[in-house]
């Protein structure tokens, strides 16, 4: 039992913890918060410690091979910089909301099916990140995204079923077309094993299929990632699922089973190219701007949220398509710190609607008073998300405008400044509508949220205010081995070929 | 080469069910109408020339075999797109009983 | 199985029901046994297994059907056979790796052989079974919501 051995552990612990709290949740009482919250946490510890162990592996690579089968003939899983770094990020995101829905879903009904969705989905997260074969991307893709379209569902009124249909379409569309580009690149390679596809691919020519595979790719993993041609489910599912999972699809849902996938497929595999690069820019550039400009006319709380989060994806495509080491490094933060400040700020309209049951900016007002923690959260989060300094997103905008201006790509930076802009515009006009102002007569009686609930929003603005420490170079590593792994490209196949020859 | 042109022809008749059509149901229908052509033209892809079905038996050692990967795989795809179409019907029934119509240009109170 | 004449389907049909519903579900469970003999395996006889009580609920109405495999039961005997399933691959962690075969595998194409293969196909054929029965039951029997 070496220490490759917890790598695994990352989809038993959700799967078992999902089944258990499905089988005793209902004669048991309580059962199924403290199995969900042991679960949250044991993950959450083992990714840091997985992240340290990683530092002192030959090669900064783990690779555990299932049932002692070595690959190209096994599926394996790999731990490297970049699994690393998107474990951490979505397993303490998990624990956050977990410990949130501990009290916030006390207003629906029937808790134990929802942990069991909720850890089900966590478990196919971990999946898709730690996995090393390419058929076994797509089958935890797709328990992550069957999870999620019941979890959207959950209220059962009826805009949530309407939102949940067109999200299952749509997703399921999607999952078609990438179903059908992994079917092309094994009839290439004759082989799954994502290392072994790279090395087959580096020799042989290179003819019509990968580029057709490649725009494939992005049409199915552009519709997970909500890229804007492909956006249109978002904005109507994240505002109907309940607020814990609103946090948890927009912050690490999108990202994991979109951005990661269509990273780790087109650098590790598939091989980048210019004109790829270049496509994956403009798309960026194209979110960042028209969602921004659509958010500044919503009157919904959750869907002007959303789609800042289309905006904010935008940011992470543009960063990492520049392809240069600064740029991948700021699309790469920016991406944990969307995880975290987009998380708070839909924790907050959780709470926010836990207390007076609406989400309509026109009928709240003047919640500052009654809600501290919940306004000066919420503010925190703002600044973080407009680029304000000394808040984490400050610092991850301006590397990717800085790396924009060194690439030479003017028009993009001046339209990454503007989208900021115009981000800052949209959350001033929440704070004036929700939190200062007058206090409606209906709502005069509100209290703050129970204890559990400012728990996870207090621990995630604290990381939003000491986030930009990251940068600092005994801290740095983090960051820079997932940067490392995309940049090393396809002789990445070689590190792990190497890696999992040995016992 | 025409049998995967096939497989793309039942692949488009299934996408334009899912675009095209009003009522639920039939998206539903169009959705597993795809499902069906990308798991044939999966499995299609294994074929070797002059191969037998991929089952060892004890008293045949005839060795060409077709590719028995892509069946496994198909598999377990076909018991994704099973999940999928129950989760979605079952949407779709309890859309019914709120909205009063399967039709989903009368759906259409989330906008904006 | 009384023959209730008010519900389920006309006389005909339940009597060749009560011939046929015990084999159907033996040929289910044959399917799932010999899983690593011959095709089939966990996911196709679980379903055979589940259409042997969809046949009896089509037959004889859902009462009949529901005595025999209530919501309750169907639900936690799939949480069981996901656990068994969990559980067969985690020992193989006493043998140093994930999923590793670690019984004993006999001569091929004996019925006890291919060491923990049979035991999966076992727990996901009653996953299989009894999950594709639990979502005809919910869709069937639904409940009118307010």
């Amino acid at each position: 039992m070496n220490s490759t051995t917890i790598i695994p552990l990352f989809v038993i612990i959700p799967l078992a913890a999902a089944f258990l709290i499905s089988l005793v949740g209902r004669f048991i009482r309580r059962s199924s918060e403290i199995i969900i919250f042991i679960a949250s946490f044991t993950l959450l510890g083992f990714s840091i410690y997985a992240r340290f162990l990683l530092n002192s592996a030959a090669g900064k690579i783990m690779v555990y091979k299932i049932g002692g089968w070595v690959p190209p003939f096994g599926i394996c899983m790999v731990m490297d910089g970049l699994s690393s770094f998107m474990l951490v990020t979505v397993n303490l995101i998990a624990f956050f909301v977990a410990v949130y829905s501990l009290a916030y879903m006390e207003q629906y009904t029937d808790k134990p099916k929802f942990f069991t969705l909720f850890s089900l989905m966590v478990c196919g997260m971990n999946g898709v990140i730690i996995t090393g074969d390419l058929f076994n991307l797509f089958v935890f893709l797709e328990i992550a995204s069957i999870a999620s379209y019941a979890l959207v569902a959950f209220g059962t009124e009826a805009e949530e079923l309407e939102a949940s249909f067109k999200y299952a379409i749509m997703g399921s569309v999607a999952s078609a077309f990438i179903f059908i580009g992994i079917a092309f690149l094994y009839s290439f390679t004759s082989t799954l094993n994502m290392a072994d596809m790279a090395r087959v691919l580096n020799y042989k020519e290179n003819i019509w299929i990968i580029p057709f595979v490649g725009v494939l790719f992005l049409m199915g993993f552009g519709l997970k990632s909500a890229l804007v041609p492909f956006h249109a489910w978002l904005p109507d599912a994240h505002p109907s699922a309940p607020a814990s999972i609103s946090a948890m699809l927009s912050g690490v849902l999108i990202k994991t089973l979109g951005v990661y996938s269509l990273v780790r497929i087109l650098f590790n595999i598939i091989g980048s190219n210019h004109g790829y690069l270049t496509i994956l820019m403009f798309l960026g550039v194209t979110s960042m701007l028209v969602a921004v400009v659509l958010a500044l006319s919503q009157w919904d709380l959750k869907r002007l949220l959303a789609y800042h989060s289309i905006s904010q994806i935008g940011y992470v495509v543009l960063g990492i398509g520049l392809g240069t080491p600064l740029g991948v490094f700021g699309g790469l933060f920016h991406l944990f710190n969307h995880s975290v400040f987009k998380s708070l700020l839909f924790l907050n309209s959780g709470a926010i609607d836990y207390a007076s049951g609406t989400r309509d900016l026109k009928e709240t007002g003047g919640l500052g008073k009654l809600m501290p923690v919940t306004a000066k959260t919420n503010l925190i989060a703002s600044m973080s998300i407009a680029g304000i300094p000394p808040f984490n997103g400050f610092f991850s905008k301006a590397i990717i405008i800085i790396a924009c201006l060194q690439k030479g790509n003017f028009g993009y930076a001046v339209c990454a400044v503007i989208g900021s802009i115009l981000t800052l515009a949209s959350f001033m006009k929440v704070q004036k509508f929700v939190f200062l102002g007058e206090i409606k007569d209906k709502l005069k009686n509100i209290k703050e949220v129970p204890f559990v609930m400012l728990f996870s929003m207090v621990c995630l603005a604290l990381i939003c205010i000491f986030g930009g420490l990251m940068l600092l170079p005994s801290f740095r590593f983090f960051l820079d081995d997932a940067v490392a792994v995309i940049l090393k490209g396809t002789s990445y196949a070689g590190v792990v070929l190497e890696a999992a020859s040995r016992p | 080469m025409t049998l995967y042109f096939l497989c793309l022809i039942l692949f488009c008749v299934g996408l334009y069910g899912v675009l095209r059509k009003r009522n639920l149901v039939k998206i539903i229908i169009g959705l597993g109408i795809m499902e069906y052509a990308m798991n044939l033209f999966f499995v299609l892809l294994g074929y070797r020339f002059h191969g037998r079905a991929p089952i060892d038996a004890k008293d045949q050692n005839i060795l060409n075999m077709v590719d028995p990967l892509p069946q496994a795989l198909v598999l377990t795809s076909i018991v994704i797109g099973l999940g999928v179409t129950a989760l979605v019907i079952s949407i779709a029934l309890r859309i019914y009983e709120k909205y009063g119509t399967f039709d989903i240009t009368k759906i259409k109170r989330l906008k904006g | 199985m009384i023959d209730n004449p008010k519900t389920g389907m006309t006389l005909i049909v339940k009597t060749i029901t009560r011939l046929t519903v015990g084999l159907i579900l033996l040929f289910g469970i044959y399917i799932i046994l010999h899983g690593h003999v011959s095709p089939g395996g966990g996911f196709a006889g679980g379903v055979i297994v589940a259409l042997s009580f969809v046949h009896l609920m089509l037959a004889f109405g859902k009462d009949t059907a529901v005595a025999k495999v209530s919501k309750n039961m169907a639900s936690n005997l799939e949480s069981i056979g996901a656990m068994m399933f969990l559980l067969v691959a985690l020992l193989g962690f006493l043998g140093g790796s994930f999923f590793l075969n670690i019984l004993a595998k006999g001569s091929p194409f004996n019925l006890f052989s291919a060491g923990t293969i049979p035991l999966s196909n076992i727990s996901i054929g009653i996953k299989v079974g009894v999950g594709l029965f639990a979502i005809f039951l919910a869709l069937v029997v639904l409940e009118k919501s307010k």
